[in-house]
C-alpha cells in the first residue's frame, strides 16, 4: 500500500539579504508547493534593501517623500498583493514570511494575525521587553512606538507575507511614509534593549516563538 | 446560476472589501480558479470560483464592501459549455 507523503511540521528558509522583488518570487514559488502539498508549512526569513511597498488598499499619499527624492536614493515603490497600507524595509530590519496552511490552525484569518502579534510579544519577552497589542490596529508596540508591522496574503487558506520587525535598521527611513497609514514613531530592538541584537540571533528567537505558538499551543495537526 | 458568496474567513470578520477582480463579466471561469480577492484591514484574501461557467454579473465593484452571506457575483454554468465552444473554433 502507497504511504502518503510525510513532511515535517515546518520548515525555516533564511534567504539573508536579498531584494525584495526575488524574495517575493521565491515566496509565490514556495506558496504554490505549500497549496499543492508538495511542501510544509515554511518560516521565510530575509531583510531587504530600502523599498517601500503598498498594500492592497494602500493611500498613495501615505508615501511622505517626493517620487524623485525616492528615485535618487534607488528606493523603489512596490505595489503587491497584501493586506495593510504602506511600509517601509531597510537592512537590519528582520522581515518574516510565514508560508502556512491555514487549514492546520484553524480558518480564521483574525485568529491567524492574533497569533503573529503574540510570536513578536513573546519574542520581545525573551529580551525583557513588554510589546503590546493596540485594539483595532494589527502591529506590535512598545509604548507609543510601533515595533512591528503586520499584513498577509491568503491563497487557498495558505498565507504568505507576514511581519517586519525593526531589529537594528535605520529608523530614518520612516520619515518617508506614514507607516501603516498612521502618524506613529517606529523603534526598533536595538534602541530599546541597549545592545546590539544580530539578524542571525533574531531569527533563532523568532523561529522558536513561531514553533510555540503554531505548533505546541494551538493544537494544529500537520501532515 | 451559482452565486459566488464571501466565505466564513474568521471569528468577527462580518464584511471584506472588494480589491481586485481577476475575470471581467462576460469572461469564461473554471471551477476553482481565483475570480475575486477581497480584503480586511491586514489581509487580502482570494475567492475561487464556486463552478465552472460564465461571468454573468459582477454585483460588488472594487472598492465597494460586501458582507457575509452577500453575493458579489453570479456565475452562469449553461453558458460554460457554449463559450468553451466558441474558444475551440
Amino acid at each position: 500500500m502507497k504511504q502518503p507523503k510525510t513532511f515535517p511540521a515546518y520548515r525555516v528558509v533564511d534567504l539573508g539579504r536579498i531584494d525584495f522583488l526575488s524574495a517575493l518570487a521565491i515566496q509565490k514559488k514556495i506558496l504554490q508547493e505549500v497549496i499543492q502539498r508538495a511542501s510544509s508549512d515554511t518560516i521565510i526569513f530575509c531583510e531587504h534593501p530600502a523599498t517601500i511597498t503598498l498594500g492592497r488598499l494602500a493611500r498613495e499619499d501615505n508615501i511622505l517623500a517626493k517620487r524623485d527624492l525616492l528615485n535618487d536614493l534607488g528606493i523603489p515603490v512596490v505595489d503587491i498583493d497584501r493586506g495593510g497600507d504602506v511600509t517601509l524595509h531597510s537592512w537590519g530590519q528582520l522581515v518574516v514570511y510565514p508560508i502556512f496552511n491555514l487549514v492546520n490552525h484553524g480558518r480564521d484569518l483574525k485568529k491567524f494575525l492574533f497569533n503573529l502579534e503574540q510570536v513578536v510579544i513573546d519574542f520581545l519577552q525573551y529580551f525583557g521587553i513588554k510589546g503590546e497589542r493596540r485594539m483595532g490596529f494589527t502591529g506590535v508596540w512598545i509604548g507609543n512606538k510601533k515595533i512591528a508591522s503586520i499584513g498577509i496574503g491568503v491563497r487557498k487558506w495558505v498565507t504568505f507575507h507576514g511581519i517586519a520587525i525593526n531589529i537594528n535598521n535605520d529608523l530614518d527611513y520612516f520619515s518617508f511614509i506614514r507607516p501603516c497609514g498612521m502618524d506613529v514613531e517606529m523603534t526598533s530592538l536595538n534602541k530599546i534593549c541597549g545592545r546590539e541584537v544580530g539578524l542571525g540571533e533574531a531569527e533563532k528567537i523568532m523561529a522558536n516563538c513561531f514553533k510555540q505558538i503554531f505548533y505546541f499551543k494551538d493544537g494544529g495537526s500537520h501532515d | 446560476m451559482t452565486d459566488v458568496f464571501l466565505p466564513e474567513l474568521g471569528e468577527g470578520i462580518d464584511k471584506a472589501t472588494v480589491s481586485y477582480w481577476y475575470f471581467r463579466e462576460g469572461q469564461v471561469v473554471k471551477e476553482g480558479e481565483d475570480l475575486v480577492e477581497v480584503s480586511t484591514d491586514k489581509a487580502t484574501f482570494n475567492i475561487p470560483a464556486p463552478a465552472g461557467g460564465l461571468l454573468a454579473e459582477i454585483l460588488i465593484q472594487e472598492g465597494d464592501t460586501v458582507n457575509s452571506g452577500e453575493p458579489l457575483a453570479i456565475i452562469d454554468e449553461s453558458q460554460a459549455a457554449e463559450a468553451e465552444k466558441d474558444e475551440s473554433v
